[in-house]
């Protein structure tokens, strides 16, 4: 099978190790992956921030840049949800029939990591190794926007050596929210603060999520805590095994 | 339009982020609302179960969705439907109220139905009415617009009594008092009972029962000498002109039974054609909002009845911003609303700063989207800030009865209100989110603007950067910067094959 990654403009730039690892999971899944260097980023922070006809070009690129790959795999909860929700909203603004049936075909072959790996490949055991207590955060927009359920939570308890610990109130906010973090920075800032306060509560050496967003933003106000708890991509979980550890401190 | 607006109470009020720093330092307000909505959130939840657990896949669920789901989307038909044909509704309405001895007034505007009733107080010669809690009153400020005329309008929702008592502003749909524990109630009551009616007595304690007897006998005196009331109403059933109340304390009760005179406010949004269609909505709206299987009071009235209630009955149908949120297309669901504030009570960021940082007597996720609907977007910076109010976690959406998609309509919104700021001079946000689609447009300018991103963050780790970045770094770290891009990663590599 032939997957077109779709790293997200976040991971590229920031963390490019959440997109090596789903490289190396993928592949070792027996999965043929390529990374259209076309792409940019889906247009969400433009879109959930109001400027639809800025996002207008970023969507056509997208639609250009993935519209004769089989299946797309993000790994994003968040980024999956614009492409399948928000690209048609972009494609109206910008009044071209064309462009939403294209949307329409492109997005419904858009997975977000744990909907490729338990729907399209039909495994929860990836044979991934992480010697580590774990907690996991499901965000929101992986939750509440695209339903992945308890795929997660599956494919993270088929790893051995990793000890899952609930998290409490998990299904609530870490407060990111795009430009929230930015615009509402007091509130996002409460709201990251208590997710943190339940995060170290579990005793977890590893907060995971499917995020890069929310883990930078939950991540950032762990490191300067100094609470001595990290962040790792789902997809760095999964990547890991004996030989070869992902999501370790640089 | 220009006299539509959601109530004049709140004028003036700072922008969301402004007015949600001032309410974050609170400490008392914290944890009185992280108690309070925990508490109805969790009430919720086991009613919801209930029903889910009582209707198994079954003949009256043919798809599967569970009871509640199945539930919500009856409910979200009903008022769809209801809004889709509102004229029709509306004269229907109108006419079984009529013949039933009421007098229906149609009002464009908060001014409008204002001066129908103080013109109806004016009439009898009446210094004071006592008020059915009502959201619409609020929002057109009525009790403002009657003290201007001299007539004092007293609140009988034990709620909202004590946020009048204390001349504090309601900061929740269902508990308008929610951001006050038992403690503070006592000292209002102790402080200001005595100085509009009937005092609270000596020696009084902070237990729920000493302080419902003491308002208790405070409201007797205003039921028992009152002679007009004013109410809004939860429905509108067109089919036989009846209106209905919900409520937990029977003290809407007292109103809409001792007085001689009764004037209901009643948006347009309000009306559903048939009682058999009333039925989910019954069902749905104390589950979600007091977290009841049902509320302990139903009233309901249809005009005049000889002998019984009040013997003069007025209807004052208002718009106030309701045909302008029906004409917007993503919107107009919001115009669902039962007001039951499940919304609210789930809501992270409601739960953090409280009703007051949204500057209207709807607040929380409904009132984001609720108040730019009503007022329409682009002249007022607190409006304008309400649509941002939000993460977009859409936990909302989940548990609101008649399925209003709050974030799809918080994102629409946002774009009305860049749209609306298009043309005018550039804000700092403008010109970054303009940059940002010149980059992001393609691969090769992004791809050179990310061999800067590592030189950025080191830069911006050592404390440097524009002043808008300590948002950011106020409380956390920037990531550290990595080697190189996964762009540029797979380039040199070739996807790590080399």
């Amino acid at each position: 099978m032939r997957v077109a990654l779709l790293v997200t403009c976040l991971n590229d730039a920031l963390r490019p190790g959440t997109g090596q690892a789903v490289v190396s999971l993928l592949r070792r899944l027996g999965v043929d992956v390529d990374f259209p260097l076309a792409q940019t980023c889906c247009g969400q922070p433009l879109v959930n921030t109001g400027y639809l006809d800025e996002a207008v070009p970023l969507v056509r690129s997208f639609v250009r840049t993935f519209e004769s790959h089989d299946a797309v795999v993000v790994p994003s909860g968040s980024c999956a949800g614009s492409v399948r929700h928000q690209h048609a909203l972009v494609a109206r603004r910008a009044g071209d029939p064309g462009l939403a049936t294209a949307v329409e075909e492109v997005s419904s072959r858009v997975h977000e990591l744990s909907e490729l790996l338990v729907d399209v490949l039909g495994v929860t055991d990836v044979g991934a190794y992480y010697p580590h207590t774990v907690t996991y955060h499901p965000t929101c927009h992986s939750l509440r926007m695209l339903g992945v359920g308890d795929r997660p939570r599956r494919l993270l308890e088929a790893v051995r050596g990793l000890r899952l610990v609930d998290l409490p109130a998990a299904e609530e906010c870490c407060g990111f929210g795009g430009t929230f973090a930015l615009k509402n920075a007091d509130t996002s800032v409460a709201m990251g603060f208590d997710k943190v306060r339940h995060v170290r509560g579990t005793g977890a050496e590893v907060l995971v999520a499917g995020d890069t967003s929310c883990l930078t933003h939950l991540g950032g106000m762990l490191t300067r805590q100094r609470a001595g708890v990290r962040v790792a991509h789902l997809a760095q979980v999964l990547a890991s095994t004996e030989g070869d550890v992902w999501g370790e401190p640089a | 339009m220009g006299g539509a607006g959601v109530t004049g109470t709140f004028v003036g009020m700072p922008t969301f982020p402004v007015a949600a720093r001032r309410a974050l330092g609170d400490a008392q307000l914290r944890h009185n609302l992280g108690q309070a909505t925990a508490t109805i959130r969790a009430k919720r939840q086991r009613l919801v179960e209930e029903v889910d657990a009582a209707v198994p896949t079954s003949a009256a669920d043919p798809q599967g969705l569970g009871g509640w789901e199945a539930l919500r989307r009856a409910g979200a038909a009903v008022k769809e439907a209801a809004l889709r044909s509102l004229p029709e509704h509306l004269e229907r309405l109108e006419a079984e109220l009529v013949a039933n001895g009421a007098t229906v007034h149609w009002a464009r505007d908060a001014a409008e139905a204002c001066s129908v009733v103080a013109a109806v107080a004016r009439a009898h010669g009446v210094r004071e009415v006592v008020k059915v809690k009502s959201m619409v009153t609020q929002e057109i400020g009525l009790n403002e617009a009657l003290e201007a005329e001299g007539v004092a309008a007293w609140e009988t929702d034990l709620a909202e009594l004590i946020v009048q008592l204390d001349e504090d502003l309601p900061s929740h749909i269902l508990v308008p008092a929610i951001h006050r524990n038992r403690a503070e109630v006592r000292e209002i009551f102790l402080r200001r009972m005595k100085e509009v009616g009937r005092a609270a007595p000596d020696g009084l304690g902070d237990e729920p029962a000493a302080l419902a007897a003491a308002a208790r006998s405070h409201l007797r005196e205003k039921f028992l000498s009152a002679r007009m009331a004013v109410s809004g109403a939860n429905f509108a059933v067109a089919e036989t002109g009846t209106l209905v109340v919900v409520e937990s304390e029977g003290n809407g009760r007292m109103c809409l039974t001792l007085p001689e005179v009764l004037v209901s406010v009643v948006g347009i949004e309000k009306v559903v054609p048939t009682w058999e269609q009333l039925d989910p909505m019954l069902r749905l709206l104390p589950r979600s909002s007091t977290g009841e299987r049902m509320n302990p009071y139903t009233s309901t009235w249809s005009g005049t009845a000889a002998g019984d209630g009040p013997g003069e009955v007025h209807v004052v149908l208002l718009d106030n911003g309701r045909t302008r949120a029906l004409a917007d297309e993503v919107g107009r669901q919001a115009l669902r609303c039962i007001r039951c504030s499940a919304c609210l009570n789930v809501c992270p960021v409601y739960e953090r700063t409280g009703g007051h940082a949204y500057g209207s007597v709807y607040p929380g996720p409904i009132g984001a989207i609720l108040n730019p609907l009503l007022n329409g977007v682009g002249h007022d910076d607190q409006v304008d800030s309400l649509p941002y109010a939000s993460t977009l976690c859409g936990a909302c959406f989940e548990v609101c009865p008649v399925r209003i998609d709050i974030p799809s309509v918080l994102v629409d919104q946002r774009a009305q209100v860049v749209d609306a700021h298009r043309g005018r001079r550039r804000s700092g946000e403008a010109v970054v989110m303009r940059l940002a689609a010149a980059t992001l447009a393609d691969e090769g300018r992004l791809g050179f603007a990310e061999r800067f991103t590592g030189v950025g963050l080191r830069a911006a780790r050592r404390g440097a950067g524009w002043p808008g970045l300590r948002r950011w770094t106020g409380a956390r770290d920037l990531p550290r910067p990595p080697r190189e891009s996964f762009r540029a990663w797979w380039r040199r590599t070739g996807g790590g094959t080399r």
